[in-house]
């Protein structure tokens, strides 16, 4: 077992830790709250002998490490409790508005690292030009612009003023969404050749996973910008002029990709942002995920609801943090191979 | 110092010759970049506005509860530059009283974050090894293991909606980010000489902490400090535009644009100046953070 | 003067800094003949890797001006010249070896790509043939040029990163680079200084060798004259972005004239006499506000009120030695 799987047996070790320790601050924030949450589920109206009867069927009467009991048991068996405002299992609902926002969020992961690397690289490649003071002002707006705020321009524009893109939902009506195999609608939709609703589902991807990508994709952008520059400077950049390298390959690969390693490393805060600003993003343009799901469940105070969310969040965030680092070690060996012959 | 062992003469300035070159030397290289000096006349003036809200908003009662309808519904125009909303309030004047709220969850959510992430940092990090360093670390892991906006939603949805809850929720999603900070600094300088001359005299745990090594962590922390204001005023504006910030009829940013988008595409001011406002304020704290990181940054190497 | 392959004259290179300029290059008058090993020797930041780094164009980009001089390689300059014959020359003609090997190689490629590279774009890698067969020419050269700069399993240190290799491989590495392919000139920037003492002797003895059998010419940038006296045919001092003498190295060692270098002699460490070395009083002046006239005249015993008000010229005090000092 060489050192990198060690690292990563580590880093999973510590992620499982890391989870549990998540469940119970989660839990002791679910059950903090002031108000009962029985009382909360059945409204004020409702006879006291049916909240006792949901009390009781919540363990809600029990000291709280026994509810923590019940409730990680329930975790582990998939049973993560009813909510109150679908009045279906939370497990139901996860497995039916999750693949929407991960299809969002793939998406503008894409936009994030295909625009990053381009902006970055042609500000560095420009630095002092004009296209480099284009790129920054863009940058700085870009990312002064909250994704709801953009949201809501989107909306504004793509909606009413020039209404070239859908702006509401995953398909527009009168298309059926493509049988079930990922639950990603473009993806599942190739599957079935259905080239139409492939389209369909592209478009309506689109501005909201923009409004997801923009702020993420100028931060790394000015990561990039700033990495090539300083390794500008270096003189390993400055050996491969001086040995008469053609400039795209000075550029493109001794500088890209040393350049890329802070930018990559980073990756999993953007995914992080994105992942926040999805509960926003969702709700203006009505995208049925996960996240609009979890929007609706804090305002109800849906607790069991907000849980199941919340760990899920946790669990995609722990995976993307694994996922970013194995990139990260595979892009420098530094990492991978450690010092010494 | 000794002048007698001083073999080549130094010519030692005068602290206030000191202070004035110090003050020199960091205003060239904070406004190197003219964005810097953009963003310092932005924040001054937002703050400065904000402050004498109730002398510069063209109308200050309509901050609050105020009903006109027969002015209601109006679009831009000379008496209300950014138009009236539905209740025939001026937006611009709700805007003014609006950045007090979003000025006060930047300064409250980070001095209280601050210091508290701070210590916990430099105990873990002076005490690396032993429990207190896993306690504290793996609960700063935890924290830092959900979205942070989603963790703030989740705070501030299951207390009461206003300010004071939102910038809790805040307060509890941003404390980590300075530990971890302060924690890298503190786990290496804590093997400097200076520290280990420091214990080997005896000096107190107290001193050590926060004479020895915390100084050296000050440059880092107020250049995360500096960038991070227009961070917390941007999750405080995702906040209250759920409606779990600041609560009707007190104007919040993100209430204002929140309210705006059930009145598209018809009262478009409604949505578009809150928007814009939101952008300048953060764009205003970006640029004056990126020359303050600038300055405190070392500088060009020297050549040769 | 039809022989020279490289010959400065009169370069002024400055940098800007937040202060103002900072005029590190004050008139520097260098040349290299074919075949011919030319020490450049002076203490740490008088401007030896500043002269040498705007002969190949790689001065931190934007960051400094070049008011006056020429830099003529067979006779055209280089400041003028179009990228195209720029990057020709230094695919084809020169080739440097940096003072610090981790930083000259990139981290995160393999040492054989990065050999392969310097070859593929020598104009010696798109010779005729297949694409295949012309790879296996590139990689049969590369390890070729590991074995001369005596590195054992050539086909393993191929498939390295440069952290997996020590100091002084890494510096062997960057020998073999710089000699893969055939090029005229070599400038060894301080290839020594990072290494230890002994890592430090077989690196400079490597590279004498290779330059000796290869017959290039070369440039050794060095603050040692002991290692320019061992390595060099002809030295040139240089102080503070001055050229302050310049001879052949036994005339020198022989008969040194310029006060720095009788400093720098004195700094040596003799075996016999014992003892800590004389060296020279205080340090390189400010270049933002250099000394009007000899910029050495506030270290030197020897100056007066001329040394003050007037920068002295080379003289050429017979046999190729020059020096610029009026005291002497």
């Amino acid at each position: 077992m060489n050192k990198l799987h060690r690292y990563f047996l580590k880093r999973l070790f510590y992620s499982i830790f890391v989870l549990i320790g998540l469940s119970i601050v989660i839990f002791v924030i679910a059950r903090v709250v002031p108000g009962d949450p029985a009382r909360m589920a059945l409204g004020p109206r409702a006879p006291q002998f049916a909240v006792d009867a949901l009390r009781e069927e919540m363990h809600l009467n029990n000291n709280l490490p026994t509810q923590y009991f019940y409730w990680v048991k329930g975790v582990a068996t998939g049973d993560l409790g009813k909510s109150l405002v679908t009045k279906r299992n939370v497990t139901e609902d996860i497995k039916e508005f999750l693949p929407a926002t991960l299809e969002l969020v793939a998406l503008s992961a894409v936009f994030v690292i295909m625009f990053s690397i381009l902006f970055g690289a042609l500000a560095a490649r420009h630095k002092d030009k004009w296209i480099d003071s284009l790129i920054r002002v863009m940058a700085y707006t870009g990312v002064a612009m909250p994704s709801f705020v953009l949201a809501v321009l989107f909306l504004l524009f793509f909606g009413y003023i020039w209404p070239v893109i859908p702006v509401l939902g995953r398909l527009s009506a009168g298309l059926y969404a493509p049988p079930t195999f990922t639950g990603l609608y473009t993806i599942d939709s190739l599957l079935v050749g259905d080239l139409e609703v492939f389209w369909d589902a592209l478009k309506h991807l689109l501005l909201p996973a923009l409004a997801l990508a923009v702020g993420p994709l100028f931060q790394e952008a000015r990561i990039v910008r700033s990495s090539m520059t300083d390794n500008m400077t270096k003189d390993y950049l400055a050996s491969a002029v001086a040995f008469g390298m053609p400039d795209r390959v000075v550029m493109g690969k001794y500088l890209l990709k040393p350049s890329m390693i802070p930018a990559v490393s980073v990756m999993g805060l953007d995914i992080a942002a994105m992942m926040g600003n999805a509960f926003l993003v969702e709700v203006i343009f009505n995208w049925p995920g996960i996240s609009r799901f979890g929007m609706e469940a804090m305002l109800h105070k849906d607790l069991n609801a907000i849980s199941a969310v919340i760990v899920v969040f946790g669990l995609i965030f722990v995976l993307v943090n694994i996922l970013v680092d194995l990139i990260v070690a595979y892009l420098d060996p530094r990492i991978r191979l450690g010092g010494g012959v | 110092m000794d002048a007698k062992i001083q073999r080549t003469e130094i010519i030692v300035p005068s602290p206030a010759a000191r202070l004035k070159e110090g003050f020199r030397k960091n205003w060239y290289k904070f406004s190197r970049n003219k964005l810097s000096i953009a963003g310092l006349v932005i924040v001054l003036s937002i703050i400065v506005v904000a402050i004498l809200a109730p002398y510069v908003a063209p109308y200050p009662k309509h901050a609050g509860k105020f009903v006109d309808y027969v002015n209601a519904n109006q679009g831009p125009s000379a008496a209300h530059f950014f138009g009236t909303d539905n209740f025939g309030r001026d937006v611009l004047s709700r805007i003014i009283f609006a950045f007090r709220g979003a000025l006060l969850m930047g300064i409250m959510v980070l001095a209280i974050a601050v210091p508290v992430g701070v210590f916990f940092g430099l105990l873990a990090g002076y005490y690396q090894g032993s429990f207190l360093d896993t306690f504290i670390m793996r609960i700063t892991d935890i924290f830092l293991s959900v979205p942070p906006l989603l963790l703030a939603l989740a705070i501030a949805a299951v207390l009461e909606p206003n300010l004071t809850n939102a910038m809790i929720a805040v307060t509890v999603m941003w404390w980590p980010w300075y530990t971890r900070l302060v924690y890298g600094m503190a786990t290496s300088l804590k093997n400097e000489y200076f520290v280990t001359s420091a214990e080997l005299v005896g000096a107190g745990r107290f001193h050590i902490l926060f004479r020895e090594i915390l100084p050296n962590c000050l440059s880092p922390i107020f250049t995360k400090m500096a960038l991070d204001v227009g961070w917390v005023i941007l999750i405080g504006a995702s906040l209250s535009f759920v409606g779990l910030g600041e609560q009707p009829p007190t104007p919040a940013l993100g209430q204002m644009v929140s309210d705006g988008t059930r009145y598209m595409p018809d009262l478009w001011w409604m949505t578009v100046y809150p928007s814009l406002a939101i952008a300048v304020i953060i764009l205003g704290f970006n640029m004056l953070g990126d020359g303050i990181r600038d300055m405190m940054s070392k500088g060009e190497h020297d050549r040769g | 003067m039809g022989n020279h392959i490289l010959d400065i004259r009169d370069l002024y290179v400055w940098y800007r800094t937040y202060e103002g300029y900072s005029k590190v290059l004050d008139g520097v008058d260098f040349n290299v003949n074919k075949g011919e090993k030319v020490g450049l020797v002076g203490e740490a930041g008088c401007g030896k890797t500043t002269t040498m780094r705007s002969v190949l164009g790689i001065l931190p980009e934007g960051q400094f001006h070049i008011p006056k001089g020429e830099i003529l390689y067979h006779g055209e300059n280089i400041l003028k010249m179009k990228p195209q014959e720029l990057h020709k020359i230094r695919s084809e003609g020169m080739s440097m070896i940096f003072q610090e090997p981790s930083a000259a190689l990139n981290p995160v490629f393999t040492i054989g790509s990065q050999i392969f590279d310097v070859i593929k774009y020598s104009g010696e890698g798109n010779s005729a043939g297949s694409r295949s067969k012309n790879k296996e020419k590139i990689r049969e050269k590369a390890i070729q040029a590991i074995r001369e700069v005596y590195i054992p399993d050539p086909e393993r240190i191929l498939e390295c990163y440069p952290n997996q290799l020590s100091g002084g491989m890494k510096q062997r590495i960057c020998i073999a680079m710089a000699i893969v392919t055939e090029r005229e000139l070599l400038i060894a920037d301080e290839p020594g200084t990072s290494l230890d003492v002994t890592i430090q002797d077989q690196v400079h003895r490597l590279l004498r060798d290779l330059v000796d059998k290869k017959g290039m010419s070369l440039v050794m940038i060095t603050h040692s004259l002991g290692v320019a006296r061992e390595m060099t045919d002809r030295i040139y001092v240089m102080y503070a972005g001055n050229i302050v003498e310049i001879a052949d190295t036994k005339e020198l060692f022989a008969n040194p004239l310029h006060p720095y270098t009788l400093g720098l002699l004195a700094s040596v460490p003799k075996l016999t006499g014992g003892g800590v070395t004389e060296g020279i009083y205080g340090q390189i002046p400010d270049y933002l506000n250099p000394p009007k006239g000899c910029r050495f005249y506030p270290r030197c015993d020897r100056a007066d009120h001329s040394c003050q008000q007037e920068k002295p010229p080379l003289r050429d005090m017979g046999d190729g030695h020059y020096t610029a000092c009026f005291k002497v």
